[in-house]
């Protein structure tokens, strides 16, 4: 036993030992954490504001909602332009020099947005519709040059858009079947029906939810509520949180780079920035063999605070 | 050596024995639970780890209560929203003394006399938490939940982990963090927790009369590392 207990007294030899509690300590700042996390919790609570729907949006914003639903049915569309691991959209992925880690895993969850947004759930709603189907017959029946004339016609026209009774109306053009497409999207997403249909996978159980998330960020309303709640980017972004919360406060060295220039403006900032992170957080791993960081506990009397009665007693 | 006090061979190539013998060496129960400390270890300093562990016994406790009651529970029951309050608040509280905890031990830079590895092993139990966190936010099924994940998945995408680690499935945020992370969370802090008690704790820096202390990768004889003491 003295061969083992002298790794230490020999370390510690000459210097006065006062005793010490260890398990005491330990129990009593379980107790007192757990004082002050109720109070917190009792005061305070926890955020937890409700999550958005495909079928509150279609409701609190119908317009947007079919916006964004023609923007996927035109392959327009954030996600539909993303590139890997969506798709393969060309040049779409975030590149430093030559190096595209995006490309590295291939397209590893394939959406096509006009099918699996779109057309797919119409085609579950349109058992009993003959209108619908005559819509959807017409809209894939055509080549993609009229598609893409009625999206583009229709997509404009949504600027000057109203709604009545929940329905989205626009100036009397040539849109072929896209209204009757849209309109019925719409009348399935308000009912809800559309967050199911775009969780169906052929199987009872799920929990991926890519589907019905990439949806919605491809809208404008989410972002929306997103900016009354101070998330965006520019706002320090997924560092905070919902209502007056600290929020997610250690991400800070993460989410500052997103406020400066270049950063802010890059368009491979994310790549950059989750690079740059990365390394910063090796040095720090590696601060006791970097000479000058590994020196500045020296040279900034910090440690003579700490140390206050030792340094007193020498 | 007589014949009655030399190592059998058998003894010699036994694993267990060789296991138990290192740590008698290097981790005896007098160093696993001390009841004495040099007395210079009586700053607030001190403090910080302590209750940052004691923040995480209770991120533990209540996260497996809300486990228990499965992922809905929190969002329509008072007594659930107050169970996730005090998870949401251990986290907070286990990160503002990790950090204080860190900031304290660099300015001690604790790392010295063979200490490196445990400074190395706290660093990564910051950035496992911070993934860790991560997913529990994403894993809220709220709105934050929602928000935080559509935004973050454009920087896991654009490493290449977006194929494996999708932020946007929810199962997959969920398991990773009631299961894996916290087992990885816990498992490296006792790590830290022993190599902190295997060594003790560092001197204060630069004690009159000393030679400056540098950084060292750890020694196998511990006994080498001593300096000049007070």
């Amino acid at each position: 036993m003295t061969g083992t207990t002298d790794t230490q007294a020999r370390y510690y030899a000459g210097i006065r030992m006062v005793p010490f509690d260890l398990l005491k300590e330990l129990v009593l700042a379980l107790l007192g954490v757990a004082v002050l996390i109720a109070v917190l919790a009792a005061v305070l609570s926890a955020p937890d504001v409700p999550p958005v729907t495909i079928g509150s949006w279609s409701q609190a914003d119908p317009v947007d909602f079919v916006t964004t639903a023609s923007a996927e049915l035109a392959g327009q569309s954030g996600t539909a332009q993303y590139g890997p691991p969506y798709n393969s959209t060309p040049d779409a992925a975030q590149a430093l020099g030559p190096i595209v880690p995006q490309d590295w895993a291939g397209i590893s969850t394939p959406i096509d947005t006009a099918k699996e947004f779109v057309l797919h759930p119409l085609e579950l709603a349109a058992t009993g519709n003959p209108t619908l189907t005559s819509a959807l017959d017409t809209y894939n029946g055509a080549d993609a040059t009229h598609q893409q004339a009625w999206l583009d016609s229709y997509t404009k026209a949504l600027d000057g858009a109203t709604v009545e009774n929940g329905q989205v109306t626009v100036a009397a053009g040539d849109y072929g079947p896209v209204p009757t497409l849209m309109g019925s999207l719409l009348g399935i997403a308000r009912s809800g029906g559309l967050d199911a249909l775009l969780l169906e996978n052929g199987r009872f159980f799920q929990t991926d939810f890519t589907r019905p998330l990439l949806f919605m960020g491809d809208g404008n309303y989410m972002s929306n509520l997103a900016a009354d709640q101070h998330l965006t980017g520019d706002q320090w972004g997924v560092m905070n949180e919902t209502g007056s919360y600290p929020g997610q406060t250690w991400l800070w060295l993460y989410s500052v780079w997103y406020q400066l220039p270049p950063f802010n403006t890059a368009p491979n900032a994310d790549l950059v920035i989750v690079l740059i992170v990365l390394a910063l957080t090796t040095l720090l791993a590696l601060v006791p063999f970097i000479p000058i960081l590994r020196d500045i506990p020296r040279w900034v009397p910090v440690h003579k605070l700490i140390w206050r009665r030792y340094y007193r007693s020498v | 050596m007589s014949e009655s006090t030399r190592e059998p061979v058998a003894d010699r190539a036994n694993w267990t024995l060789a296991l138990r013998r290192f740590l008698e060496r290097r981790l005896p129960i007098v160093h696993l639970l001390p009841d004495r400390q040099p007395y210079y270890v009586g700053s607030w300093v001190y403090i910080f780890g302590v209750v940052a562990i004691a923040a995480l016994a209770w991120i533990v406790a209540t996260g497996v209560l809300l486990v228990f009651f499965g992922p809905q529970w929190w969002h329509v029951s008072n007594i659930g929203h107050f169970v996730n309050a005090l998870h949401f608040w251990a986290v907070q509280i286990f990160f503002v003394f990790m950090v204080l905890h860190l900031w304290g031990q660099y300015f001690a830079a604790s790392w010295r006399d063979g200490r490196a590895p445990t400074w190395v092993v706290g660093v990564i139990v910051f950035a496992i938490s911070i993934v860790a966190t991560f997913t529990g936010y994403v894993a809220q099924q709220n709105f934050d939940a929602q928000w935080i994940a559509v935004n973050a998945k454009d920087a896991m995408n654009a490493v290449g982990v977006g194929a494996f680690f999708n932020v946007l499935n929810f199962g997959q945020m969920y398991g990773l963090h009631i299961l894996f992370f916290p087992i990885a969370v816990a498992t490296l802090v006792v790590v830290h927790l022993v190599q902190v008690r295997m060594r003790g704790v560092v001197k204060p820096i630069d004690p009159p009369g000393a030679e400056p202390p540098q950084a060292e990768l750890p020694r196998s004889d511990p006994h080498a590392s001593q300096g000049p003491v007070a």
